[in-house]
C-alpha cells in the first residue's frame, strides 16, 4: 500500500480531491472507485478506500454471485423453511432438529491461500469456519473437508497434500473438534488451484441463538481475543478476488497465520459468555477484518457505529490505521455489550486470558464514525461499505466446447466381457486416485475427541450425536464431482446434491439442510459465468424437488492458472438428523450369511464415469440422469429400514459404481461377499461393463438379516424401490466373489485400495 | 467417590474424562486451571489436549499452573492421580514419572486404534486388568515417542514400572514400546493412549464383535473406584 504515516482525515479528503490514490493496487476497478466518491460526494480516505475495497472484493462481496444466488431464497416452499430458524445471509444457517436444540452448519472456501501457504491457508480455513459457528451462539461439535488437489504424481502436489492436511490435522485436532469426514480429489485441473473446503458444524439449545447486529443505542463495541497484527493484509481483496499468474509474485504476506490454541480459548470463552448472556451480537472477524465486523454489524442494527481505532489491542505498535481496519489477523471476535454487562464480560474474558477491549459504542447516527489519533479517518454509511455494493450481471456465453465434449461419448470404448479384462479394470479403479483409501489422510485427524462420534471417514456420513441423553444426533456429507459439472454443470451440481443427499441417508438419518461452496473459475470469463449460473440453477431446482432449503455457503471465484479455470466445484453439504445415533446404518458387513439387496436400477451411464476416467482416461458424453422421485423414495425407505432396525449396512452408490460399493461393505471389516450380475443385466438390460460400472444414481445396497427378507422386501414394495437379492455375506471366503467372472481375495482388495497414496506421500503408520 | 478432571486451557479431553468417570460409576468433578482447591476429590485425572497451547514443550507449562503444585502433593501422599496423553506429559515434566516424550519419530500426528499389553496391575488405575491383558484403545498424539536413557529405561523394567506396551505396531517410536508407566508407588500412571475414549458401546474403537463397540477403557476409571489410598 502506498499511503503516509499521517492519517488521511475526511478534512483531508474533502480538501484534496485531486490526490491520486491507488485504488487498482486494491482491485477496485475505476468505476467502483468513482462509485464511492460519488457515494461520499468526495474522494475516500485512505482508510475508506481500505474499507470499501475489502468489502467491495468478490470474496465479501459476492457481486458477480448475487444476481444467481438470490433463487436459492426464491425456489423454497413452506415446508421446505419449517425447520429454519435462521436462513442465508446470517453467518451461518441454523436449522431445528428438535426436542430444542438446533444445528448450525456451513461450508466455505480458502483456497487460493492454500496454494500460497498450504500449511496455514488450511489451518486458518478451519479457524475462519468455526468461528462462524461460535458467533451463532453454537457450541462447534465436528469439522469436515473437502480437498481437491492437482496430479497425484506431479512434483508439487505432496507440498500442497502434505501442507493442507497438517494444517487442518494442527488445528482441527488442537481445537478438539472431531473430523467426522469430507472427501479427497485428484485431478490435473487443480493443480495450481487445490481446493480447500471447510465444513463446521456447531450445536446450540434454542435460546441460546445469537446474531450479528449492533442494536441498542449505546451499548458497547467490545473487539476480544488476539491481537491485531500484520497478517492478511489485503487478504480478501488481493488474494481472493485477483488469479494467480504463472510466475506471479508470490503473495506470503497476505495469507494470515493461525493459532488454534487461542481459537479453543475463544470458543469456551465465547460459550461462556453466552451462558452470563453478556452478549447481545456478535461477529467473527474473518475477511476484511475490523472493516467487515464494523460495517455489518452497524448495518444490521441500529445503523451506527463509533469506533475509537486507537484501543485496538496491537501485536505491532507500527500497524497504520488503514492496516488495522483490514488485517485479517485470525482468532478475533466482535460483541456488542450492555453497559451494566461489561464487567461480568471482562470477568469472563480475564478467567480465560483472552484480552479485551472497548472500541467504541452503537449508534443511531446512520454513520460508521472511525477516529484514529484524536481525528476522523472514517465516516461512511455502513450498508454502502457492507450491503450496497456492486452487484455485476456479468456477461454469459455458452461454451464453445462443450457440445463437442459432450458428443464424445464413452460408449465408444468396446466392453470387456472376460473376468481376468475386468479384474483388471475393477483394481485400477479401486486403487486410483479419487477412489483409493484416504487413511493417510484421515489418520492424522482426531474423531474420537468429545465422545460423540457415531459415524466417521471412511463411512459415507460423518454422524455426530448431539443430546448425549436422547441419542438425537445429526449426519452431514459433502459430494462435488467436477468431471460430472464439467459435462453438464446443471446436472453436475444436481449429482453433487443428489450424492450427498443419498449419502447423508444411507447413515440412516433424514437430510434437512443444504450448504454449498461454489468453486469456479473467472467470473469474468463468460464461459465460466455460465457454468456458474447454470450450477446455481441446477443446484436450486434440485433443493426445491427434494425439499431442503440452502443455508448458507460461499462462492469462490477466480479459481484457475492462467486462463485454465477449473472444473466447475460445487460442492454440496448436506446435514440430516436421526432421532437415536444408536439406529445408523454401518456402512460395512459385519455378519455372516446376510443377504445383499441392490435397490434402485441400473441404466448404461458411463459418462464421466470412474470407468472412464481411470480405464480410458477419458472425460465426454453427459453424466448419469437424475431422479429426484426415486432419490426421495430411496431416502424414505433408507430412513425407515434404520428406524426399525431392519437391514444391517447401508452403502451408496456412487463413483465407481456397484462393485466399487461392494468392495466398500467387504473393505470396512472384512468380511467378504458372494454377488451375481444375472438379474441386474436381465432386469435392466444392461450388459457387464454397466452392471459394474455404471454410475446411475439413486442407488444403494443394504444388507438384511435372514429373518427380517420377507419384511424388508415388503417394505421396499411398499414405498415402490425397486430390490434385487444381488448377493451374500461370506466371513470365510475372505474374497470378493462375482459369480461367473472372477474371485478377488481380500486381501489383494485391500493392498489395492491402500496402497496408492502412502505409495506417494510417504508409510501410513501401521501399514 | 469423587474423581476430578483438571482444565488447563486449551485441555479437549476434559468432558471426555468426567464422562468416563460417570459412567465407570464414580462421581466426576471439574477442577480449574488456575486454582489451588481439590474440592476434596479422591483422585484426579489430567486430561489429554494441548494445555496452554503446548508451546514451549508439551506439558512443561501445565506442570507449574497453581493448580498442579496441590495435584503434586496429594500425588506424593498417595492420592490416585491419572494422565492420559497431554496429562502424561505433564506428569512427566511434573517428575512424578520418568522419562520425557517427544515427536512421533515419522513426524506427524496420529490417530489409530491401538492394541497394548497391561503390563502391571499393582496401581490404582489398572487393578481391574490382568497381567498381559491385550486392550485396544485410540491414540492420537503428535509428540508421544517415549525416551529415557538406557539405565533409566533398565531401572524402569526392573522395577515393575512400565504399565502399558505397544503391541503389534509402535506408532511413535517410543523406546522398548513403553506406551505408560506407573510411579513405584502405583498411585501414579501416565499413558500415551485414550481410555476415555473406549468407555461407552457406540463410541468406541471398532472390535471384531461391532463396529465402535470398544470399551476397553472403562476398566482404568472402574479400577480407581475400587483403590483405596495407596500406602
Amino acid at each position: 500500500m502506498t499511503h503516509d504515516h499521517v492519517p488521511d482525515t475526511v478534512e483531508n479528503a474533502a480538501a484534496t480531491p485531486e490526490k491520486d490514490q491507488p485504488f487498482h493496487l486494491l482491485g477496485l476497478k475505476p468505476d467502483e472507485y468513482q462509485r464511492i466518491r460519488d457515494i461520499l460526494g468526495r474522494r475516500p480516505t485512505s482508510g475508506e478506500l481500505a474499507m470499501y475495497s475489502v468489502m467491495w472484493s468478490e470474496h465479501c462481496s459476492y457481486k458477480s454471485s448475487k444476481v444467481h444466488l438470490r433463487q436459492f431464497g426464491k425456489k423454497v416452499t413452506p415446508d421446505m423453511t419449517k425447520h429454519l430458524m435462521v436462513g442465508m445471509g446470517e453467518n451461518a444457517g441454523v436449522v431445528d432438529i428438535g426436542e430444542g436444540w438446533a444445528v448450525t452448519f456451513k461450508i466455505e472456501s480458502h483456497n487460493h491461500p492454500s496454494y500460497i501457504e498450504p500449511f496455514q491457508g488450511a489451518a486458518t480455513g478451519v479457524g475462519g469456519i468455526v468461528r462462524d459457528i461460535i458467533s451463532m451462539g453454537a457450541r462447534p461439535v465436528a469439522v469436515m473437508d473437502a480437498l481437491r488437489f492437482g496430479a497425484i504424481d506431479h512434483p508439487d502436489t505432496n507440498r500442497v497434500v502434505g501442507g493442507v492436511v497438517s494444517g487442518i490435522s494442527f488445528y482441527g485436532n488442537c481445537l478438539g473438534l472431531p473430523n467426522i469426514g469430507g472427501e479427497t480429489w485428484f485431478d490435473p485441473v487443480y493443480q495450481a488451484n487445490p481446493l480447500v473446503n471447510a465444513l463446521a458444524v456447531g450445536a446450540l439449545r434454542h435460546e441460546n441463538l445469537h446474531l450479528a447486529n449492533a442494536k441498542g443505542v449505546g451499548n458497547l463495541v467490545v473487539l476480544f481475543g488476539a491481537r491485531t497484527g500484520g497478517d492478511g493484509i489485503g487478504g480478501a481483496s488481493i488474494l481472493a478476488s485477483d488469479t494467480f499468474a504463472e510466475g506471479g509474485p508470490t503473495k506470503r504476506p497476505a495469507v494470515q497465520v493461525g493459532d488454534p490454541f487461542a481459537e479453543k480459548v475463544l470458543i469456551e470463552c465465547c460459550l461462556e459468555l453466552f451462558a452470563g448472556d453478556c452478549v447481545e451480537g456478535i461477529q467473527d472477524l474473518g475477511a476484511a477484518g475490523i472493516s467487515c465486523a464494523t460495517s455489518e454489524l452497524a448495518s444490521n442494527g441500529d445503523g451506527g457505529m463509533h469506533i475509537t481505532l486507537d484501543n485496538v489491542l496491537l501485536r505491532d505498535p507500527t500497524l497504520t490505521a488503514e492496516e488495522i481496519l483490514m488485517s485479517e489477523s485470525q482468532e478475533r471476535m466482535m460483541a456488542i455489550v450492555r453497559p451494566e454487562k461489561l464487567d461480568a464480560f471482562l470477568a469472563v474474558t480475564t478467567k480465560w486470558d483472552v484480552e479485551a477491549s472497548v472500541l467504541g459504542e452503537v449508534t443511531d447516527s446512520g454513520r460508521l464514525i472511525i477516529e484514529w489519533k484524536g481525528q476522523t479517518i472514517v465516516d461512511v454509511d455502513p450498508t454502502t461499505v457492507a450491503i450496497d455494493g456492486p452487484v455485476y450481471e456479468r456477461p454469459m456465453e455458452y461454451p464453445a466446447w462443450l457440445d463437442a465434449l459432450q458428443a464424445d461419448s464413452p460408449s465408444k470404448f468396446a466392453r470387456e466381457t472376460e473376468g481376468e479384462a475386468l479384474t483388471k479394470q475393477f483394481l485400477a479403479i479401486l486403487g486410483s486416485p479419487n477412489e483409493a483409501d484416504t487413511d493417510w489422510i484421515t489418520n492424522q485427524y482426531d474423531y474420537y475427541v468429545m465422545g460423540n462420534t457415531a459415524l466417521h471417514t471412511p463411512d459415507g456420513a460423518g454422524m455426530i450425536r448431539i443430546d448425549e441423553e436422547s441419542g438425537l444426533g445429526v449426519a452431514l456429507a459433502t459430494d462435488a464431482n467436477g468431471r460430472y459439472c464439467q459435462l453438464d454443470p446443471y446436472v453436475g451440481a444436481q449429482l453433487a446434491l443428489v450424492e450427498s443427499y443419498r449419502n447423508v441417508a444411507t447413515s440412516g438419518a433424514t437430510p434437512l439442510a443444504v450448504s454449498d461452496c461454489l468453486n469456479f473459475g473467472s467470473p469474468e470469463n463468460p464461459e465460466v459465468m455460465w457454468q456458474f449460473a447454470r450450477a446455481v440453477e441446477g443446484l436450486a431446482d434440485g433443493c426445491l424437488e427434494l425439499g431442503i432449503p440452502v443455508t448458507g455457503g460461499n462462492v469462490s471465484f477466480y479459481n484457475q492458472t492462467g486462463d485454465q479455470p477449473i472444473h466447475p466445484t460445487p460442492v454440496v453439504a448436506v446435514m440430516g438428523s436421526i432421532d437415536n445415533v444408536a439406529r445408523r446404518l454401518p456402512s460395512g458387513w459385519q455378519d455372516e450369511g446376510e443377504n445383499i439387496y441392490l435397490l434402485g436400477v441400473t441404466a448404461d451411464e458411463l459418462g464421466g464415469s470412474a470407468w472412464a476416467g481411470v480405464v480410458h482416461d477419458h472425460l465426454g458424453g453427459v453424466p448419469p440422469r437424475v431422479d429426484f422421485g426415486a432419490e426421495k423414495a430411496l431416502a424414505g425407505l433408507l430412513g425407515a429400514a434404520a428406524h426399525e432396525g431392519m437391514v444391517t449396512s447401508a452403502i451408496d452408490l456412487g463413483t465407481g459404481g456397484f462393485l466399487r460399493a461392494v468392495a466398500d461393505g467387504v473393505l470396512r471389516f472384512g468380511v467378504g461377499a458372494r454377488v451375481w450380475l444375472d438379474e441386474i443385466v436381465s432386469r435392466d438390460g444392461v450388459d457387464t461393463t454397466a452392471a459394474l460400472f455404471s454410475e446411475t444414481q439413486a442407488r444403494a445396497i443394504v444388507t438384511v438379516a435372514r429373518e427380517d427378507d420377507v419384511k424388508f422386501r415388503g417394505l421396499c414394495d411398499g414405498r415402490g424401490v425397486p430390490v434385487l437379492r444381488v448377493g451374500v455375506t461370506d466371513r470365510e471366503s475372505r474374497a470378493l466373489s462375482v459369480q461367473g467372472l472372477f474371485d478377488i481375495p481380500l486381501d489383494t482388495l485391500r493392498g489395492t485400495h491402500r496402497g496408492t497414496l502412502p505409495a506417494h506421500f510417504g508409510a501410513v503408520v501401521g501399514g | 467417590m469423587r474423581v476430578g478432571v483438571i482444565t488447563f486451557p486449551g485441555s479437549l479431553d476434559d468432558r471426555d474424562a468426567l464422562r468416563a468417570i460417570t459412567l465407570a460409576g464414580g462421581e466426576a468433578v471439574s477442577l480449574w486451571h488456575g486454582e489451588h482447591d481439590l474440592q476434596g476429590v479422591d483422585a484426579i485425572v489430567l486430561p489429554g489436549g494441548f494445555s496452554y497451547g503446548d508451546y514451549l514443550r508439551c506439558g512443561a507449562i501445565a506442570a507449574h499452573s497453581p493448580i498442579m503444585s496441590e495435584v503434586i502433593d496429594a500425588a506424593n501422599k498417595g492420592m490416585p492421580v491419572l494422565g492420559i496423553c497431554n496429562g502424561f506429559q505433564v506428569l512427566v515434566e511434573a517428575h512424578l514419572l520418568a522419562g520425557g516424550l517427544i515427536r512421533n519419530d515419522h513426524g506427524t500426528f496420529i490417530r489409530r486404534d491401538q492394541k497394548l499389553r497391561v503390563e502391571n496391575v499393582d496401581t490404582a488405575w489398572t487393578n481391574k486388568y490382568s497381567v498381559g491383558q491385550e486392550i485396544v484403545i485410540p491414540l492420537k498424539n503428535g509428540e508421544g515417542g517415549f525416551i529415557a536413557d538406557e539405565e533409566t529405561l533398565d531401572r524402569l523394567e526392573g522395577d515393575g514400572l512400565v504399565a502399558f506396551r505397544y503391541v503389534d505396531v509402535n506408532p511413535n517410536g517410543s523406546l522398548r514400546d513403553i506406551a505408560g508407566l506407573r510411579n513405584a508407588r502405583g498411585n501414579v500412571v501416565g499413558l500415551m493412549p485414550h481410555p476415555e475414549h473406549a468407555v461407552e458401546p457406540g463410541f468406541g474403537p471398532d472390535m471384531p464383535e461391532a463396529m465402535s463397540s470398544g470399551t476397553d477403557g472403562l476398566a482404568m476409571f472402574q479400577s480407581v473406584l475400587a483403590a483405596t489410598v495407596l500406602s
